[in-house]
């Protein structure tokens, strides 16, 4: 009941540079499609961290890409994608530059948006990357939430 | 074997990754503990709520019952913050 996975080579990308939504778009559109979804991280700026002067993202290189990979490979065999690009900038980030980019193309829109979702989740609870904020009062490690484990259970397939 | 720590793990033992030999009766994560946490007071700081704490062993998630040889790399980090 497995479908074959058909995994594209670059789907993931953990760099320091930045990217841009649009462009990335384009490249969805190429795999032909009806839908795509997008969500894009962008370092906060606002009351829940005042005073944020920078964020700085660490993470556990081969072992991230590998996470991510199967969790786009999990959705592949879940959903009917054409194409799904992963991006995730590393280091020192300001006050509103981006963090993360997920994109699934397919021909239906529920499979692009759930898929997307889906993978967000996954990412946010799977993936070795840690932040730490810098403040006016110093800095510190970013704890990890407990709503984003509860957001997992939605994606629990009835057996 | 290699161990590696990450984030304010790294922090506190001073160091991102160590090489060590898998000591003697030792055959699981939770029996490597003690020995790293006996390296230094950092060491012993970092290691010392388990529960606040990840482990993958080569690179694949595990848990502190995942068997270890030597020759493996075993990787200990805070809970994941990334997205």
């Amino acid at each position: 009941m497995t479908e074959p996975v058909n995994s594209a080579a670059a789907d993931v990308s953990i760099r320091t540079a930045d990217f841009d939504a649009g462009v990335e778009i384009d490249k969805l559109r190429r795999a032909g499609v009806g839908a795509i979804a997008t969500f894009s991280g962008i370092v906060r700026n606002d009351a829940e961290t005042p005073g944020l002067i920078a964020m700085t993202l660490e993470h556990f290189p081969v072992m991230t890409e590998q996470e991510i990979q199967n969790i786009i490979d999990q959705a592949r065999r879940r959903w009917p994608l054409t194409a799904v690009k992963v991006i995730h900038r590393v280091g020192r980030l300001l006050p509103q530059e981006n963090i993360v980019f997920v994109g699934t193309a397919s021909a239906h829109r529920q499979a692009a948006f759930d898929s997307a979702s889906f993978i967000m989740d996954y990412l946010k609870t799977r993936a070795p990357f840690w932040k730490k904020e810098e403040t006016s009062s110093g800095t510190q490690w970013v704890k990890a939430r407990e709503t984003d484990d509860i957001a997992l259970q939605k994606w629990v397939e009835p057996r | 074997m290699n161990i590696l720590y990450f984030a304010w793990m790294r922090e506190h033992t001073g160091r991102a990754a160590e090489e060590i030999d898998l000591p003697d009766g030792v055959s699981t994560v939770a029996e490597l503990v003690p020995h790293l946490a006996s390296r230094s007071d950092g060491h012993a700081t970092a290691l010392r709520n388990l529960k606040t704490v990840r482990v993958a062993v080569n690179r694949a998630y595990g848990t502190l019952d995942t068997p270890i040889c030597q020759g493996d790399e075993v990787a200990f980090f805070p809970p994941v913050t990334g997205g």
